[in-house]
């Protein structure tokens, strides 16, 4: 008996130390974003300021990051959903041989470290939009080489989020549309598409994040432009004030109600649908009478 | 025709390949329950599909990748000098990572860097491995569904703040007036701050504190998965706590394992932040090096080969990692 | 309107598999017709080549007289109920209604007036805003077909569609499928391993057995006249005497069976020494021994009581299985479990067929 409790006191420890590995270094962060002196300090703590915060906002390059950061995202969503949706479409179709090999190139990307297809894009597009001087201009742009070097890993991430709901479509109802008269076109609007909606949007949500934080490709895509993370990376690089505490403080709070938002989402989801069986419930016993 | 023009005749190739393996594969089997691609889709959204996912595989991934590896075999050359008699076909840059071209001696610097992050690659995945399996068994088989939830809560909402603010954050946390040090200090452990930055820990620390939610995922849910019933049967037959993790659990959860390790393992080795920003000034990380020859050296040919070093390093680990655990690729991948 | 379905020389392969061998048949427009056979028989198969899923290795399928070639399944006059309803989750049930007038580019004022009207006929009026997900079994059965009447196709096709319902509400259930097709007039092409679906409700069945149809007629001929040893094993319980054709003349012939000499009627015209079954239902065999009537002795293995019948289980000496159905009020002696008993019947009811593959039992 005496083992079980020390079984379970090391459990405890353990589950403390996991999180005091996870938590420590940001609150510590957090805790510099409210101190006073110019350098992130987390003790001696002076005094409470939040000064921190307000130059964060007036700081241009992050603000600009930020901004290019936004674009990016959408960017490379609007392009990764369908690709993603494309693929997957095909990749059931497809018969067994071509599947696997298929399989192989699409899920590559995610398997090739950030580095490489940053710097595969940025040299194989500055040649194809070199030809002409005008393609040139228009671009090749840092904004536009983001877009396409971070769509090629998160179309592959899109795939995979769209197969897994794919392959539990039920065929039947593709056939019974088309029974009743619908054209092939009409059958992916009406039936597919609302079938994949929730895939689609966790692949659009997965999609915008890892766009948003992605750092390894980026870094060498994004040219001469910034986003908020190469902007970040520059600050850290050259040493800087709390302001990063102070982003860090509100991305953290930001997660944190997400977090909360979406568990609220979740319980009332679940209300919702013992709602219907119960409906059921009580629609078989009034049939059997 | 200049070698790099002849990356792009691979689109055509490609396309022609598929058209006849399409065309050989209906003539196979006439199955009148496979219906054939075009009439399952209509031939507007059939032609769409291909265009994106053609679009992609070849724009974003194959031809790139080609791209680099042909750029990686030319010389280094200011842009009014390539496509001319001195653009040639050349070993020279992957030569360059054993023997270095200023000098003539063996590289050791850079070969060295490669060893050392690869070695620390696999250190770093080690310990996440060890770090997090307790962890991710608690959770998929041993907490109650209200504890998870909010166990997985509390690990999820840190991974959404940037790597580069963790990073930053575990450094503040080393530096010689950080808190660790004032702490050992003040305990009177250490009379003097220790550099933890200088002597790597700081890199050890950041990378692996980067990774843990990536081994963390695969590992519980390859876990969960696992029928809770033959835990308690071992346990009924008397098998002690250990030989259960042994003999049930961990070949169960093989899938999870390679999954989670490759990725780390991957992910460090090519990682930019850590080694940027948590390394001492003589810490050499391999993936710096490639960043330099690019920012700094504007060397892209070079930078290009040492990358695709990069890349068949990670490629060796990756299927050596699969044959070890007897992992078909498709199991690992989620 | 309705319209009649042909099938000329149907055969449909799979790779080496042959699923339907040269089905001909002429379905008359405004008919209940049932394919009834075993799973595995090739009634799926031919159902998904009427509707268009499947085209046909050869021959050729004509509904209303128009050949169907090269037409899909969202052109042809048709409307098909899946055996797992294939409803659409999504929807509502007056959307899942609507849904094949939508496609047709229906307004929606009209395509709710028409939800409504089908609401009713099915008997679940105003219950349109319902999900799916919400109805009981029978329900869901119903709004299917209510979602295939709405196309008003010319022909109906159901893939089992009571299968899946408990013994009640399938018994219900048939009477309402039969008024429903009768009110509406259109062709119903039914199938089911069930006879007693198929007897209940048809106007006419083909008995179909690996891919082959042995029989297509009403259900009292397939019944009281089956062409096929086939059909006359598979279409309710009967017993099979195995032999060689002793005795034939015009009508009747005696065979030699294990049990002695048995005499029946001979519409298939057998000679002597052809190998023959002959076929006597439980509820045609009587206890007892008389002077009139064919019979023989077997020993009573068991006696089941069934509500309105009794079941005399018996054995002949080459441990084959005879059943004699006794109804409740037919009177007679229930012999004891383990004796002799003697056995007769009535030679007219007796049926004489050609040796041949008979219903897995």
């Amino acid at each position: 008996m005496s083992s079980k409790h020390v079984m379970k006191g090391m459990l405890a420890f353990y589950i403390l130390i996991f999180f005091l590995y996870l938590f420590g270094p940001l609150l510590v962060m957090g805790v510099t974003a409210f101190n006073t002196p110019n350098y992130p300090q987390a003790y001696p703590f002076e005094s409470f300021t939040l000064d921190w915060f307000v130059k964060l906002w007036n700081h241009r390059a992050m603000m600009e990051g930020l901004q290019n950061s936004f674009w990016i995202g959408i960017g490379v969503v609007a392009i990764s959903v369908p690709v993603g949706l494309a693929a997957s479409i095909m990749m059931n179709q497809i018969y067994h041989r071509a599947r696997g090999l298929f399989y192989l190139v699409t899920v590559s990307p995610l398997l090739t470290p950030g580095v490489i297809i940053g710097i595969s894009t940025v040299i194989f597009w500055k040649d194809v939009m070199g030809v002409t001087d005008v393609t040139k201009a228009l671009f090749y742009k840092g904004i536009v080489l983001s877009i396409l070097g971070q769509s090629s890993f998160v179309a592959a991430y899109c795939l995979l989020i769209i197969m897994a709901r794919l392959t539990r479509f039920d065929r039947a109802q593709e056939e019974a549309a088309l029974d009743l008269g619908a054209s092939n076109p009409q059958v992916f609007w009406h039936i597919l598409i609302p079938f994949l909606k929730p895939a689609l949007l966790s692949a659009s949500v997965i999609g915008f994040l890892s766009s948003f934080e992605n750092y390894n490709t980026t870094t060498f895509a994004i040219l001469a432009d910034k986003t908020l993370v190469t902007v970040l990376a520059g600050e850290v690089r050259q040493g800087t004030t709390p302001v990063l505490s102070a982003l860090a403080v509100i991305i953290i709070a930001i997660s944190l109600l997400g977090a909360i938002i979406y568990e609220l989402l979740k319980r009332r989801e679940e209300t919702k649908a013992a709602q219907i069986k119960e409906n059921a419930r009580l629609a078989e016993r009034g049939e059997a009478v | 025709m200049s070698s790099r023009l002849f990356v792009f005749i691979v689109p055509f190739v490609v396309i022609a390949l598929f058209w006849a393996m399409a065309r050989y594969e209906s003539k196979l089997a006439h199955d009148p329950n496979h219906k054939g691609y075009f009439e399952r889709n209509g031939m507007t959204l059939g032609l769409i599909f291909i265009f994106l996912v053609a679009l992609w595989t070849l724009f974003l991934v194959v031809l790139p990748y080609l791209y680099m590896v042909v750029e990686s075999f030319h010389p280094r050359l200011p842009l009014p000098k390539r496509g001319g008699p001195e653009d040639y076909l050349t070993i020279a840059q992957y030569k360059s990572f054993f023997v270095s071209p200023s000098d003539n001696q063996w590289n050791t610097n850079h070969m060295g860097a490669f060893v050392f992050s690869l070695i620390a690659s696999v250190a770093v995945t080690i310990f996440n491995l060890a770090f997090c399996y307790p962890l991710a068994y608690f959770m998929a088989q041993v907490g109650s569904v209200q504890k998870v939830r909010l166990l997985m809560l509390g690990l999820i909402v840190p991974y959404w703040v940037n790597e580069i603010l963790r990073a930053f954050s575990m450094r503040l946390l080393l530096t010689s007036k950080g808190l660790i040090n004032q702490l050992l200090m003040w305990t009177g452990l250490t009379d003097a701050p220790i550099d933890f930055l200088y002597n790597n820990t700081g890199l050890y620390l950041g990378l692996s504190y980067g990774y843990l939610l990536i081994m963390m995922f695969p590992l519980y849910n390859a876990i969960e998965s696992l029928d809770k019933n033959q835990i308690e049967a071992a346990r009924d037959l008397g098998a002690p706590w250990w030989k259960i993790h042994r003999d049930v659990v961990i070949p169960y959860a093989k899938p999870g394992i390679a999954s989670g390790c490759t990725m780390v393992f991957m992910l460090a080795a090519g990682s930019l932040a850590a080694p940027q920003f948590l390394g001492g000034p003589n810490t050499l990380w391999f993936t710096s090096i490639v960043y330099d020859f690019f920012f700094q050296a504007f060397n892209w040919p070079r930078g290009s080969a040492y990358a695709f070093i990069l890349l068949a390093a990670c490629m060796v680990f990756v299927l050596g990692m699969l044959r070890l655990f007897k992992v078909k690729l498709g199991e690992a991948i989620r | 309107m309705s319209a009649g379905v042909d099938l000329e020389g149907v055969t449909v392969r799979f790779g080496n598999f042959t699923a339907v061998d040269n089905a001909n048949l002429a379905i008359k427009g405004g008919e209940f017709f049932s394919f009834l056979g075993p799973s595995g028989c090739g009634k799926t198969t031919i159902l998904r080549t009427v509707s268009g899923f499947l085209d046909p290795s050869a021959g050729r399928v004509k509904i209303g007289g128009q050949d169907m070639v090269g037409i899909g399944p969202n052109k042809r006059p048709t409307a098909l109920i899946f055996q797992n309803l294939a409803l659409f989750p999504l929807m509502t049930v007056a959307d899942n209604i609507a849904y094949g007038l939508r496609v047709r580019g229906i307004d929606k004022k009209t395509r709710r007036k028409k939800a409504g009207e089908l609401l009713d006929l099915i008997a679940l009026p105003g219950q349109g805003d319902k999900l799916v997900s919400e109805l009981s079994g029978g329900q869901k059965q119903r709004v299917a077909i209510a979602r295939a009447l709405a196309v008003e196709p010319k022909v109906l096709l159901l893939d089992e569609p009571l299968s899946a319902l408990d013994l009640k509400l399938r018994q219900h259930m048939r009477n309402e499928l039969r008024a429903i097709q009768q009110r509406v007039g259109i062709t119903f092409i039914y199938i089911t391993h069930d006879q007693g679906e198929a007897l209940t409700m048809s106007d006419r069945i083909a008995v179909m057995s690996d891919g082959v149809i042995e029989q297509v007629a009403d259900g009292k001929t397939v019944y009281d006249q089956p062409e096929t040893s086939f059909v006359a094993s598979f279409v309710g319980e009967n017993n099979g005497f195995p032999g060689l054709v002793a005795k034939a003349d015009a009508t009747m012939a005696v065979v030699e069976t294990a049990m002695g000499s048995l005499r029946g009627r001979n519409p298939k015209g057998l000679k002597d020494g052809d190998k023959a079954i002959v076929f006597v239902r439980p509820e045609s065999l009587r206890m007892g021994k008389g002077k009139a009537l064919e019979g023989f002795t077997a020993a009573v293995k068991n006696v089941a009581f069934e509500g309105n019948a009794t079941h005399v289980f018996l054995q002949g000496p080459s441990k084959k299985n005879i059943t004699v159905t006794i109804g409740r009020g037919q009177g007679g002696d229930i012999p004891a479990q383990g004796s002799m008993a003697d056995v007769q019947f009535d030679p007219d009811l007796a049926l004489i067929l050609p040796e041949g593959k008979l219903a897995r039992e």
